[in-house]
């Protein structure tokens, strides 16, 4: 009977989302130096995407002449998410994205594609995997290179996980897709290994958990990347990434912005190490 | 992947294993001034002969024994080898039998020991058997500093299965590396249905300063309920107790769910 549980990745990537996703959420403003001071110091942990910034007009110049090399663009699978968020329906969204993504291709410039609301939306409650699909099925259709499905407001469970992704993985094949997992229910690592045992090897997460949930004030958001790391690594997947400096990382940061970590595994060892 | 079990029991460790950072020296005083509910179980930790007595003579209709999967931590702990405190525990486990009261077993360190580093799956087999074999009911197989993740449970249990039948199994994870729940999902995965936690996270972790302990009650029945797993749990009723023992402590929940709960 044992035997019989899935087969995990041998190899996950873990796309680092706490400058731009992370810090975007923290009630504290971060001087550009210590912010550059932050990412430089996570290009050192071996992680080997690190979203930086955001650009969030719709024209894509500024970005590119700023030396950006890839591009992400937000739909969601809620239409009142879209409309509050953005401010026009799924449909007109999916229009402006089609532009942005053409443009950024005849630049060779990769786009990467985000679902947001993909357990459950804020406004509307629960969303249908179908329309997760759809919608997943449109973005990877112009030309996104991965599509990261998002708990946008934490509300998933192992088994809401496991059958949206069944859904979207009849329109997309697997190593196109990444789970971007809230941990404001305390749900994310759980959620993470269910997309593992179903064949998802891009993971994103965001060092010390930064980012609360804009949704929920005092409530958790992203999970921090250094309890990732640890259960893939105790997993025996390879990440690529050093532990020890991601948590270096977090600590400065943490300081920087006045919080305390959101990750466990940082609590844990730092209260072993003072103590 | 495995089907998971219809009908998860939840062991409510808070009283004791969270608030034992507090003392129990009320003991006979709590147990006797609780309203006992029809259908509730309310065991009490027995660690020796004496406590038992006085736990029956107190009224206590179910006690729990522990061992460890460690011979450093059972060193460290009560002061004896494993065999030794096999000898302990059987004083009691006769006792009970004779008395006509069920025993729960715990087994500490089954993924990891703050003294000895890795422990070996085969171990906890052994020890678990052995509890079994004395009688206990039910063997709570607990990863105690929170280190495991789901591989090292996945092998864990495999090898306690070949002894101790998996109705017999509970986990009790700690969440002092945030890997609780993932834990507890492969423990349920491979036909465990019954899981230890602590309201609020109640229960700091011993062995490091401000890390954290328990799994959060809320957290898991958070899990099971949208699992759709039958655990009987009212959520918004376990809230409030959470919420009660939070201000008599004056200390902030460990619940993920309570934190975002609260603020909508």
């Amino acid at each position: 009977e044992s035997g019989q549980l899935p087969e995990l990745p041998k190899y996950v990537k873990v796309v680092e989302v706490g400058p731009r996703d992370g810090l975007q959420n923290e009630r504290v403003i971060v001087p550009t130096d210590i912010k550059i001071e932050f990412i430089n110091q996570l290009s050192q942990t071996g992680l080997s995407v690190i979203e930086v910034t955001s650009f969030v007009s719709s024209r894509w110049v500024p970005q590119v002449a700023a030396g950006a090399t890839e591009i992400s663009v937000f739909g969601a699978a809620s239409e009142s998410f879209s409309k509050k968020n953005i401010n026009c329906s799924i449909e007109e969204s999916m229009g402006k994205f089609e532009e942005v993504i053409k443009s950024a291709a005849q630049m060779n410039i990769p786009a990467r594609g985000y679902v947001s609301c993909a357990l459950g939306c804020p406004y509307e409650g629960s969303i249908t995997p179908q329309k997760v699909a759809e919608v997943s099925k449109r973005l990877y259709g112009m030309g996104c290179y991965e599509i990261s499905l998002g708990d946008t407001t934490g509300v998933g469970t192992p088994g809401s996980m496991k059958r949206m992704l069944e859904c979207v993985m009849k329109e997309i094949p697997p190593a196109a897709l990444a789970v971007h997992c809230h941990d404001t229910y305390g749900q994310a690592l759980a959620n993470i290994l269910t997309a593992l045992q179903m064949g998802v090897n891009v993971v994103d997460s965001a060092v010390s958990g930064l980012g609360g949930c804009p949704y929920a004030r005092g409530a958790s958001g992203n999970v921090a990347t250094e309890d990732l790391i640890y259960m893939l690594h105790g997993l025996g997947i390879d990440t690529g990434v050093n532990l020890y400096k991601v948590m270096e990382a977090g600590d400065f940061i943490c300081k920087a912005v006045n919080r305390t970590t959101n990750s466990k595994v940082a609590q844990a060892s730092f209260s072993a190490l003072g103590s | 992947m495995g089907a998971f079990p219809k009908q998860v029991k939840i062991v409510e460790v808070g009283p004791r294993d969270g608030l034992q950072n507090e003392k129990m020296a009320d003991h006979t005083e709590v147990l006797k001034g609780i309203q006992k509910f029809p259908g509730i179980n309310y065991p009490v930790l027995t660690p020796n002969l004496k406590g038992f007595e006085a736990a029956v003579a107190a009224g206590a209709k179910e006690v729990s024994v522990f061992g460890a999967a460690s011979e450093l931590f059972t060193q460290k702990n009560i002061n004896c080898s494993i065999e030794e405190s096999f000898r302990r525990m059987g004083g009691v486990l006769e006792a009970a039998r004779a008395a006509g009261i069920p025993v729960r077993g715990y087994v500490s360190c089954v993924l990891g020991c703050p003294y000895e580093g890795k422990i070996s799956p085969a171990k906890v087999a052994e020890v678990a058997k052995k509890l079994y074999s004395m009688g206990c009911y039910e063997i709570s197989l607990g990863d105690t500093i929170g280190v495991g993740t789901p591989g090292l449970m996945k092998d864990m249990l495999s090898a306690v299965m070949r002894d101790v039948p998996v109705a017999a199994l509970a986990v009790h994870c700690h969440d002092t590396y945030g890997q609780a729940l993932a834990n507890t999902l492969v423990a349920l995965q491979m036909g465990v249905s019954v899981v230890d936690s602590s309201v609020a996270g109640l229960g700091g972790c011993p062995y490091a300063q401000g890390a954290s302990g328990n799994l959060a009650t809320e957290d898991l029945v958070y899990m099971l309920t949208g699992l759709g797993i039958h655990t009987g749990v009212n959520l918004q009723k376990l809230l409030e107790a959470g919420d009660f023992i939070c201000q008599v402590l004056n200390r902030k929940t460990s619940s993920k769910v309570a934190q975002a709960s609260c603020k909508l």
